[in-house]
């Protein structure tokens, strides 16, 4: 178990150094630094000096080997739109992404567990069809235009939810429903999926051959047993969500990572691009490594052997 | 005595693409404290049915149908989902023929036994462990203190079983219907489970209806025996008189199959049940058995041939019924011309 | 010497239907694979026949006519049947056209992506070892990358054009293609028919591609339809976002962006080309569903 969780972590420290290698050939080979610096209207003296002055001018080797110790020291670089350390932009922006994935993760699971447990305990019947109806439209949404249409709805038509913002807790509602919305058909078919497999097993039948009550064979029995997948694949789909948050930050106004990566791009802000992809990034492979963690003490199979 | 289940004229039917699938077709036995009833038959011959609609435990589209169906002399027919569950594994326990399969992974064995009398009998947990530490150690498990600790996959398929075993007598039922328990594992083992479930039935005073196709399983342990072909029972009996006086042509091919030392000769031929089991969609009219049967005649294919005492040649106090067209003399003829 | 073939019985009454008959069979007796299908030939035959189809020009202003409801609006009339956009463009036009840019963005990021994530997960799971674990560590490394904010990044620097939106596409969704040829591969890779091949001395190409390809195709078919529908979410959201397709072209993720600002009041600005996103996407993962049921029945759900 020990040596299991430090090869995952090692693995976990490659990825994330060659994804910042890629990253940052990406960027530098996609556009130019210098010029992005010089900003809008710089005559080409100016820029050949911020080129010459930032050592832009240098192999992309020496750009990257500089860049990457100076991150090991917790230096990503100054943000050069704000003028401020990359890493403090990055920090005052993460807790917003942090609540809005957190909760539409929260409201995924609580629609899309119960869904999928029930549409595998009456399979075939008009209840799992619209459980699967669901998850079929779901899964064809574009995000975007899902929360524009809530924006519609809640905003306008019933004027329950404000629009745009971060003040209160009403306005993670709705970022909140659109990004979750887009994990619920994975999970609800993985769940229902694994629940069905897991109550035609023997052992369920055991269980209930032991005059257990319904819901304890249904909740201790059944659904320990189904919902270790269901684990991993919610960490990969909070991944996700984090690299979707750039559009639903966008379009609801909130002003956490998403708009951040957003705005950045814009100005083409390169050392904040690189952080992002990068914090992003590793976000998910901690999450992934943790629910590895997590299956391992799940499923006794691998945690006592 | 009466008895502690009885069921009369169970159907159980399953609806299938082709139509009706009419898995057991009318069967009636009863099991006694104390006793062991063994149901024996081919695979396919709906001996499993038989067992989980005792439980009620059929797959959801599987028909269950009886005249009579009573356990310790309730009607167990109109009983709701929680009175039957309230009866599983407290008065009626199953083990079934997976033990790989059959203990949830997730859960220590110890979690697995002591769950059934917290349920059931509302004891604590201290009390459970405590009579989870006697059985298994009743069931020939050693150091069944730190095997509670333990999860299935730690333990081998024989002590899976014994676990099994263990976790259904956790609440002293009346009755434990086993299920082939025997034929997923080594044949080493085979016998010392079979040998265990006997002495335990005993030692309990439970009654054990045993399902198997093994009829050298049968010869070792039971009281009774009832023989399975196309969801009907075909003959039924004390031990003694179908091993002795095996009637019914399907109960002389079976007994036909099996090596008996001493008797059987080195180098002899065993014999085989030519053909293959009728289709159980829709109605067979007549007998079942006759496509297969050397005896078979014009006879055979008119319906109503009856489960009937076989008279005359046994004394009054032993049951034993045969389903054949041939009179009980003929069929006994018929083997000792064969040998 | 002549046979009388006429006295034989005809072929197709006696023998069990072929295997082309059954799943010929199953494709028509399933609803989802038949609705998807259906809506996918009406958007292809739409874009196709653009031109003969659309009744205006696509780039076609008329300030006078601006924001013309449908025709199902009070305001509405036939003479453009889905109303007008901000810029008095007939909505009906660029909505067809718009089926072009979907289509053919999907299609070509799907192939690029294809070739490499097929290529990457045949090679990791026909030859195992070091090479498998190069490429799973590459998969792991792509999977952490976030899709949206790589491919923003990427167009916004290098400036965007229908060429750039498709491989930049291309080469970042080629994950689900590789991780399902790996784990397709390494099942028939123990097949006997492959080692037959192998002792027979066929060359590994050779292997690859009459004995392991043929035999993963229909899992390959499955995963393009999911990767055209994923293509077509990700250029509608670039495109929304502005970097993708650039405008004036009718792109319906551009549509909808363009008709942002109106849509409070208007909802249907946005709501007729999501409607066709959300259409297309449908069509794409129904009949990718449906052929999974109906080449691999017992794999269903």
């Amino acid at each position: 178990m020990l040596i299991y969780s430090l090869k995952r972590f090692g693995v976990a420290i490659l990825v994330t150094f060659a994804v910042s290698v890629i990253t940052f050939v990406l960027l530098h080979a996609s556009g130019d630094p210098a010029m992005a610096m010089a900003g809008e209207g710089a005559t080409q003296e100016d820029i050949e000096y911020v080129r010459e002055h930032f050592g832009f001018n240098r192999p992309m080797l020496v750009q990257y080997i500089d860049w990457f110790v100076r991150a090991l020291q917790g230096d990503f670089g100054i943000s050069i739109y704000l003028k401020i350390p990359v890493a403090e932009v990055i920090a005052a922006k993460a807790p917003i992404t942090a609540i809005l994935g957190a909760s539409a993760l929260t409201f995924a699971l609580l629609i899309s567990i119960p869904l999928g447990v029930l549409a595998a305990m009456k399979p075939n019947t008009i209840f799992d069809r619209i459980a699967l109806t669901i998850a079929v439209i779901g899964q064809a949404m574009p995000t975007f235009w899902f929360a524009l249409l809530m924006m519609i709805f809640f905003g306008i038509t019933l004027r329950i939810l404000p629009v745009s913002g971060n003040t209160t807790w009403q306005h993670f509602v709705m970022p909140s429903i659109a990004l979750g919305y887009y994990a619920m058909p994975a999970i609800m078919r993985l769940t229902r999926a694994g629940m069905i497999e897991v109550l035609s097993s023997d052992y369920i039948r055991t269980a209930r051959a032991k005059g257990l009550r319904p819901r304890t064979v249904l909740f201790k029995h059944a659904l320990r047993n189904a919902i270790i997948p269901v684990v991993s694949l919610s960490a990969v789909q909070l991944g996700f969500m984090l690299g979707g948050s750039i559009i639903i930050e966008t379009i609801f106004s909130l002003k956490g990572l998403g708009n951040l990566a957003w705005q950045s791009i814009q100005r083409s802000d390169f050392d904040v691009m690189q952080a992002l992809v990068l914090s992003i990034a590793m976000f998910y492979i901690l999450l992934t490594y943790l629910a590895d963690l997590l299956n391992a003490f799940l499923d006794p199979r691998i945690r006592v052997s | 005595m009466t008895a502690l289940f009885e069921v009369k004229n169970l159907t159980i039917d399953i609806p299938v693409p082709s139509g009706m699938l009419h898995a057991v077709r009318g069967i009636s036995f009863e099991a006694m404290r104390g006793e062991t009833l063994c149901i024996v038959g081919e695979s396919g011959c709906g001996k499993s049915l038989t067992s989980l609609a005792m439980m009620d435990l059929l797959p959801t589209m599987a028909i269950r149908n009886a005249e009579k169906m009573t356990f310790q002399g309730q009607d167990m027919r109109s009983f709701s989902e929680h009175q039957m569950s309230d009866i599983r594994g407290s008065q009626m326990g199953m083990i079934f023929q997976e033990p790989m399969t059959s203990l949830n992974p997730s859960y220590s064995i110890g979690d697995q036994l002591t769950e059934m009398l917290i349920r059931h009998k509302n004891a604590s947990r201290a009390e459970a462990r405590e009579r989870a530490i006697y059985l298994l150690e009743k069931v020939g498990i050693t150091a069944a203190a730190s095997r509670l600790n333990q999860y299935p996959h730690q333990l081998s398929g024989g002590l899976r079983q014994r676990v099994m075993i263990a976790m259904m007598l956790m609440c002293d039922p009346a009755l434990i219907i086993a299920d082939e328990p025997t034929t997923a594992l080594d044949v080493t083992i085979q016998a010392q489970i079979l040998l265990l479930l006997a002495e335990l039935q005993k030692e309990f005073d439970m009654g054990l209806i045993l399902i198997t196709h093994d009829l050298g399983v049968v010869a070792r342990v039971a009281d009774r025996v009832a023989v399975m072909y196309a969801g009907e029972i075909v003959e039924a009996g004390t031990a003694e008189e179908i091993f002795n006086r095996p009637t019914h042509p399907y109960t002389q091919g079976l007994l036909d199959c099996i090596p008996i030392p001493g008797k059987t000769a080195r180098g002899a031929k065993l014999g085989a049940i030519p053909g293959i089991v009728p289709s159980l969609v829709g109605v067979i009219e007549g007998c079942s058995f006759r496509e297969r049967c050397k005896y078979a005649s014009d006879a055979c294919a008119k319906p109503g041939i009856e489960l009937v005492p076989v008279s005359g040649i046994v004394e009054e106090h032993v049951t034993h019924d045969y389903r054949c067209v041939l009179s009980a003399d003929q069929c006994v003829e018929n083997l000792a011309g064969n040998a | 010497m002549t046979v009388n073939t006429s006295k034989l019985p005809d072929p197709a009454t006696i023998l069990e239907p072929s295997p082309t008959q059954l799943l010929t069979r199953r494709a028509f007796g399933h609803t989802g694979l038949m609705i998807g299908g259906g809506i996918l030939l009406i958007m292809l035959i739409m874009a196709l026949f653009a031109p003969i189809l659309a009744p205006f020009d696509p780039y076609d202003q008329d300030l006078a006519q601006r924001l013309i409801p449908p025709v199902w609006h009070d305001k509405g009339s036939w003479g453009h049947p889905l109303g007008t956009d901000n810029l008095g463009r007939d909505y009906i036009t660029r909505i067809i056209y718009g089926a072009r840019i979907s289509l053919l963005i999907g299609f070509s990021a799907m192939l690029i992506s294809g070739v490499l994530g097929t290529a990457l997960g045949v090679a990791a799971g026909y030859f195992g070892g070091r090479v498998d674990m190069v490429i799973t560590f590459l998969i792991t490394t792509r999977l952490a990358m976030p899709v949206i904010l790589v491919a923003l990044a990427v167009v916004a620097l290098l400036g965007s054009s229908l060429q750039i939106v498709i491989w930049v596409l291309g080469l970042l969704i080629w994950d689900r293609f590789a991780v399902v040829m790996r784990s397709a591969t390494q099942q028939i890779r123990t097949m006997d028919y492959v080692t037959s091949a192998r002792a027979l001395g066929c060359s590994t190409l050779r292997i690859i591609l009459s004995e392991i390809l043929p035999n993963v195709a229909n899992a390959l078919i499955v995963v393009a339809t999911l990767e055209v529908a994923h293509a077509v979410l990700l250029e509608a959201a670039l495109s929304f976002l502005g970097l993708g397709v650039q405008p004036p072209e009718p792109s319906w993720g551009l549509m909808i962006s363009e008709g942002k600002s109106h849509m409070f009041f208007k909802p249907w600005v946005i709501a007729i080309p999501g409607t066709a996103i959300f259409l297309l996407v449908l069509a794409i993962n129904l009949l990718g569903d449906g052929i999974r049921d109906v080449t691999a029945p017992e794999n269903r759900n």
